[in-house]
Formats: C-alpha cells, structure tokens, sequence
C-alpha cells in the first residue's frame, strides 16, 4: 500500500507543481523517490509532528497542496490540536497519510498501534477518511484526495497487502461490492477485508448466501449504500482493524439507526484495550486475539445468524 | 502594496490602545493588558513596515503577518481596522453574539491571516509560509508575533529549530517580552532568560530593543533579512498594560476588565 501510494503521489506531483510532501523523519525505502525526483517539495521535517502539522497549514494556506507522512498516531495525535485548529478550521488543503493502521505494526506495541485513529480524524470538522483495503483503492482515494483541495487523512497499512476482489472501483466515496450476495452483508474497511472474503468464502460453502463490501471512506459515509445493502440482508455485519467505537460500525449503525425494520448490525472490531496488556505479537496473532482471525470471525458470524448479537 | 504611509506610527499606536480599550470595556472582555504591551508593534508593523493592501488583503505577494497570541484579538482588530481593512465601526461589535470578531482572533475577519488563540501555533505556521516564499523565489517576508508565555510551548522550539536549518531569513520571529504569562511572571513560572542566547543557539540573529520605542521597532523591522541565510527575531522588551499606569506590570489586567471610572482614567492617560 506504501508503494501504491507513493507511486500514485509522484504521478500527481509530476502534473501538479503544488504538490509538497513533508515526512516527520520516517518513509525508509518508500519516499525516497518522491525525494530525488521533487526535491524542491519534500520535507524531511525532523522528529517534530507539532511543526510538521502547522507548516503544512502555513504551506496550504500559501497556495499547495501538502501531504504529511508519519506512522500511524504521530501525524494524528501527536498533533490533534494543530489538525484541527491550523488544517481544519482554516480548510487548509492539507492530506495526513498514516502508515501502520491497525495492528500492522503488531510487535512492535501499543506505540505503534493506530486503532483509535478513525474515530479521532473523523471527529475533526471538514476532514476526510479514508481506509483503503488493497492497492488499488489506496491509487484510488490518493489520486482523489490529491485534487480534492479538502483536508483528508489517508489510513494505510504496510506492504505486501492483496488486492481484493474483481470490481475496480470508480470512486473513492463510495463502497465497492467485493463479493456479491445478500443475506448477509459483510461491511469492511481496510485491509482487514481479507478476512471478510475469507470468511464469506468459508460461509458460502456452508450454503449461506453471503455479500462483501470494502467501505473505504468512512467520512462522508456511502449512506445510500449501506441502508440499501440493509434493506435486503437479514444480517449486516462490520469488521474493522480499529475500536468499535467511532469507526467504522459506528458510522454504519448511526446511519442505520433510524431505518425502520432495518437488518440488526453485528459490529466486529477491536475491544478498549486494558492498560496492564502490552504483548508482542504478529499482526494476526493479535488480530487473532481479539477474534478477528477468519475463523473466529465465521464463527461469530453464525452465532449472530442464529440470533446472538 | 507599500510598507510606509502617511500614517504616524506613535499616533496609529494611541489610536489603536483606545480602541482596544474601548472594546474590551464594552465586552467586558480580558487579555487588555496583552494588547497594550504589543501595541506599539502593531503601530510600526502596520504603518512600516508590512506591505500589505487593505483593499486586496489576499493578494498573494502580501507579507504575511501571523499573530501567534491571538488573546490578543482586540488591539489585532483595532490595527486592521485604522489599516483600513473594514470600518472602525465594526469594532463595536468585538465578541457580540453573531460578530466574527471573537474574543481570539479570527481569519474570517480581513487582514487576519490565521485565527490562533491557542498558543504555539504560529510559529510553525509562520515557518510553513516562509518556505513557500523560499521556494516560489517571492521576496514576500513573513513575521510572527509570539507572547513570551507561548515559549514555554514545545512546538514554537520545533519551528526554532527548524527554521535556521533551512536558511529562513525572511523569517521575524517578534516576542512580545512583558515578563507576565497567564498564572505568574515568566521568571517564576518558567525562565526563560538568558532568552536571546538561546535564539542564538539555535541558530537566530537575535536582536533586543525596547518594545514602545517606535524608531528602534522602525528600524529593526523594516528590513528584509538583517543576515542573509539566517532568521531574525527580535525580543521586544515591553511592559503588560503599558500606557495605562494602573495596569502596568499587573498580572491581573490579563484577566480583568475596566470598569467606568477605570476606563476614564485609562483613556485620558492613553490621549483620547
């Protein structure tokens, strides 16, 4: 996803003299092409994401387009306050890319774990999410978000991710079918999808006519999307590489609540975490942890199908 | 755009203190010891050295000034009104329900290029601007007025450290020092003395002057870059509610506004 990114970022820049990237002194082996290529717009800021932030929005507000780059929650939280206030408020035309979502820098720890990061950036007035589930959606929503002259944060994970899925998606807003069926309905953001498909494979065989949908910008929602998708299931699931609390089952349940006789919504996700729990272990080992594992999954999905939300 | 007018910086400056007087009087609002101590800054920017054009306050070859300590937001409004960028009469409406004049300021208001209110914010901003002024090969000089309290933030050291590495020097940092930060003195709270050696270190030609002198301001601000290759700042000395003598070096004018009889004295003592 790094290197879909990158690549897609140079072919904007290449037509785009207003594009700048800052770095917040990470990108090894990813933007040093970005470097060599348009050295007069790329920033090595150093180890400060505060002043990274700030002169973003001093840069955008000068006429550019700026893109910060950092892992997971050092261009987020790390300045919030400078997000919301300098880029934000200002409608700056600023794009935070985060790399590691989730639990792809498994372990390396809590540190390095974003899964609190959707629900932040979304909170944010005027800014755009994005969460990509392979390659080909993160080309997509980086060539969107390049030209869309709108705060935006850009979720992606690392590298080596699959891509998902036969249908090419034609926009970045809206949710992209993965695997067609209907009686239930596996909404997914990110890369985490693959389990989703995996998943679905495993309940098709079973004989359960089952759908899966990638949910790549969690802000603005694919409202149509998912009350249509609603309509038609007995079962909406979510599955998310994130805190179930504002991200993406949030957003799909908030949109849902109101519809009357509306399938129920069975949110999978990642658990508050308790703070004496700090464990190495691989991505999926952790994912496996919290029952994110395709099996896990499956499972949980037949139980909710049998009536155990 | 021209930096100089037939404005007089000293008479902007009296202008400006009775306006803010006026405002915060009429709001009940705080922060008027803040706003007198940087106003004689405001006069000499405003009427020296910025070269700006109140009826194009976007134009993109402006200099650039960002107000870090945006509590100061009524003295910021004051000056762009006597500027000319919108009518003396809308001051009048400062922190009125529905007015976009709020009580920190706000770049919805014209000539304010950033709202800030908290603080160490501007600094990086200020840095992100002279770097396009760099790249775009403008000869556009960006300032920043930054209180001595908003030191003690960690972000304003990132951008000082920044900026002399990439050759900033159309870059003025401007401090305003009244020696007063929100809960206690700056000596008490956190020193931050021996302050224009620190700048230095970090690679700043630093300058220090008396913050009400208006020739001394005149003639340190007006000049494009006092060492090529190197960020400026200058480390006004001033003095927290300066030209009213009951507010001056009062921790409490950050907070309190003057009542009727208060705001008699203070007008008289400011000229009206």
């Amino acid at each position: 996803m790094r290197s879909a990114f990158v690549d897609t970022l140079m072919a904007a820049a290449e037509n785009d003299p207003n594009i700048w990237l800052l770095s917040g002194d990470l990108g090894f082996s990813v933007l040093e092409r970005f470097a060599a290529r348009f050295a007069g717009r790329f920033v090595n800021v150093g180890v400060a994401e505060q002043n990274m932030a700030g002169m973003a929005a001093g840069i955008a507000l000068s006429g550019k387009t700026v893109f910060i780059y950092s892992i997971g929650n050092f261009p987020t939280f790390r300045c919030l306050e400078q997000l919301r206030n300098d880029v934000c408020h200002h409608a700056a035309d600023v794009k935070i890319v985060a790399v590691g979502g989730g639990y792809a820098y498994g372990s390396q720890g809590y540190t390095h774990h974003a899964i609190e990061d959707v629900a932040i950036m979304s909170a944010l007035p005027g800014m755009e999410v994005f969460v990509p589930c392979d390659p080909a959606e993160t080309r997509a929503a980086t060539q969107l978000i390049a030209a869309s002259h709108k705060p935006s944060y850009l979720r992606l994970s690392r590298a080596g991710e699959p891509e998902l899925g036969a249908g090419k998606q034609s926009d970045p807003y809206r949710a992209r079918v993965l695997r067609k069926g209907g009686d239930v309905m596996i909404l997914a953001s990110g890369p985490i999808a693959s389990v989703a498909m995996a998943a679905a494979e495993q309940l098709g065989a079973e004989g359960v006519d089952v759908g899966a949908a990638s949910v790549g910008c969690i802000k603005p929602l694919d409202e149509a999307f998912v009350r249509d998708v609603a309509s038609r299931a007995r079962l909406i699931v979510t599955l998310e590489e994130h805190m179930l609390r504002g991200g993406l089952y949030a957003a799909v349940a908030a949109a849902l609540a109101s519809v009357p006789g509306r399938a129920p919504v069975l949110g999978l996700g990642i658990s508050e975490q308790p703070s004496d729990m700090s464990v190495a272990g691989s991505r999926d080992a952790l994912l496996a942890a919290e029952g994110l594992s395709p099996p896990a999954v499956t499972a949980r999905i037949k139980r909710a199908m049998a009536g155990e939300i | 755009m021209r930096a100089s007018n037939e404005l007089d910086p000293a008479d902007f400056a009296r202008r400006i203190r009775l306006h803010a007087l006026r405002m915060v009087h009429a709001a009940r609002a705080s922060h008027i010891g803040s706003c007198l101590s940087m106003a004689d800054i405001m006069a000499v920017l405003y009427t020296r050295v910025l070269r700006i054009d109140p009826d194009n306050p976007t134009d993109p070859q402006r200099d650039r000034l960002v107000v870090s300590k945006g509590h100061a937001a009524a003295i910021v409004y004051a000056s762009l009104a006597e500027r000319g960028f919108f009518p003396v009469s809308r001051l009048e409406t400062f922190c009125r329900d529905g007015s976009a004049l709020t009580g920190h300021i706000n770049h919805a208001v014209p000539g304010v290029e950033v709202s800030t209110g908290s603080l160490g914010h501007g600094l990086p901003i200020a840095v992100g601007m002279a770097l396009v002024a760099k790249a775009d090969g403008s000869a556009r000089r960006i300032y920043c007025l930054l209180s001595d309290g908003e030191c003690n933030e960690g972000s304003t050291w990132e951008a000082v450290l920044f900026a002399p590495h990439h050759k900033l020097d159309n870059l003025v940092a401007i401090v305003d020092f009244n020696q007063i930060q929100s809960f206690g003195r700056v000596s008490d709270v956190l020193a931050l003395q021996p302050f224009a050696d620190k700048w230095r270190a970090f690679g700043w030609h630093a300058i220090e002057l008396d913050g009400h002198d208006v020739g001394a301001l005149t003639a340190q601000l007006a000049i494009p870059a006092q060492v090529a290759g190197r960020p400026t700042v200058v480390i006004a000395h001033t003095v927290k509610g300066k030209g009213v003598s009951f507010m001056e070096d009062k921790l409490e004018w950050h907070y309190k506004s003057p009542d009727d009889q208060q705001f008699a004295v203070a007008c008289a003592e400011v000229g009206a």
